[in-house]
């Protein structure tokens, strides 16, 4: 009687589909950027309590992205990119959503603060409430400048890392904070500027839509001049060094030249090499972030052999 | 023969007993080595007034 009645019930989900509730990729940015604010800190930790610290910061991580579906189910249901996630597909209910995001937003808060301390545990919760109600539940729909704002959240993770091993908040951490902050809006845009996705429909005011293609163009070359003083201030303080100078200079030279390029064209130009340019700009960000923050660990990697730093 | 036949959603429940378990595994290794690190420090990972001076990286102020 019990199998019967559940082949005929609505779908079953697999574990694959509560992990995928987690948003892996968005995962793999945070261990990244949190194992670095953890790595480059002046005050050593015990490997265990680090790989602990790590573990249950992506997990935050994951479970704001479990109540971001929970909450956007009806947004994910209409957009093509989106509509095969588990909640909008029917495999996962939606309150099996909010009931795993709400757990294991206790469950990485507590854990962190058991591993490491109570602050870095308050800001995670921070991180989860303000990427939950502040970004999904508030400004997502109600404002074109959604990503700036909301791009705090996934600002917060090398803040959180950091202050696992000082216990605090320093001018270095807040310079990761903003450097991040700074990079999501044009990595952003530029992505919008060729997914072409349907936010439109889905009634979420993109800033491609709101404002036009044109003044998205000139709103990525803004920020990625912002956002070069943010990434050359943050090496001269003491997780900076001649590496990461370096590679900051040229890595923000490269983002300014390609952002020049977005503005300087039009849509007839970017549609006839299909966005060409746009797609380039997009993949050099991500490769941006991944290689000054690998100069951060590269600066503390040398520093014990008196090579790193300043 | 089995007594019932296999039935695609009883892999699907296998694969989830099994994921649900090695996690609640996995978090129970997690807390006992966290717990054996903590003890045999004596202490938090963190607290600045006790651990921080003599803590801080060889080379950094």
């Amino acid at each position: 009687m019990t199998d019967i009645r559940a082949f005929e019930g609505p779908q079953e989900a697999g574990f694959g589909d509560y992990v995928q509730l987690l948003k892996q990729r968005v995962m793999s940015l945070v261990v990244f950027t949190a194992l670095v604010g953890i790595l480059v800190a002046p005050v050593s930790v015990h490997p265990v309590l680090a790989f602990v610290s790590i573990l249950f910061i992506a997990l935050g991580g994951g479970a704001s992205g479990a109540l971001n579906m929970w909450w956007d189910a009806d947004i994910d249901a209409v957009m093509r990119r989106t509509k095969n996630r588990p909640v909008p597909s029917g495999r996962v209910q939606s309150g099996e959503a909010l009931g795993l995001g709400m757990g294991l937003s206790g469950l990485s808060v507590l854990m962190l603060g058991l591993a490491a301390n109570w602050l870095a545990a308050a800001l995670l919760a921070f991180t989860i409430f303000f990427y939950v109600v502040i970004y999904s539940m508030w400004l997502k729909r109600s404002t074109p400048q959604n990503i700036v704002i909301g791009g705090a959240a996934g600002a917060f993770p090398p803040m959180i890392g950091w202050a696992c091993a000082t216990g605090g908040v320093s001018v270095e951490s807040l310079l990761m904070f903003a450097l991040i902050f700074m990079w999501t809006p044009p990595h952003f845009w530029a992505l919008a500027l060729f997914m072409k996705d349907d936010y439109s429909n889905a009634g979420v005011p993109m800033l491609t839509v709101t404002h036009g293609r044109k003044s998205t163009r000139k709103h990525v070359l803004v920020y990625t001049i912002l956002l070069a003083p943010v990434a050359l201030a943050a090496g001269f303080t003491s997780i900076g060094g001649p590496i990461y100078m370096t590679v900051a200079v040229v890595l923000n030279a490269l983002f300014l030249r390609g952002a020049w390029r977005i503005w300087k064209r039009d849509e007839v130009m970017a549609e006839a090499d299909s966005y060409a340019v746009e797609k380039s700009v997009f993949r050099f960000s991500l490769y941006y972030l991944f290689l000054l923050f690998g100069a951060f660990l590269a600066e503390a990697a040398l520093r014990p052999f008196g090579l790193g730093g300043w | 023969m089995a007594l019932r036949p296999e039935h695609e959603i009883h892999t699907r429940r296998f694969g989830r007993n099994l994921g649900v378990g090695l996690t609640l595994g996995a978090f129970i290794l997690v807390v006992f080595a966290m717990t054996v690190v903590k003890v045999t420090e004596g202490g938090g990972m963190l607290d600045p007034a006790t651990q921080g001076a003599t803590a801080t990286k060889e080379g950094t102020p």
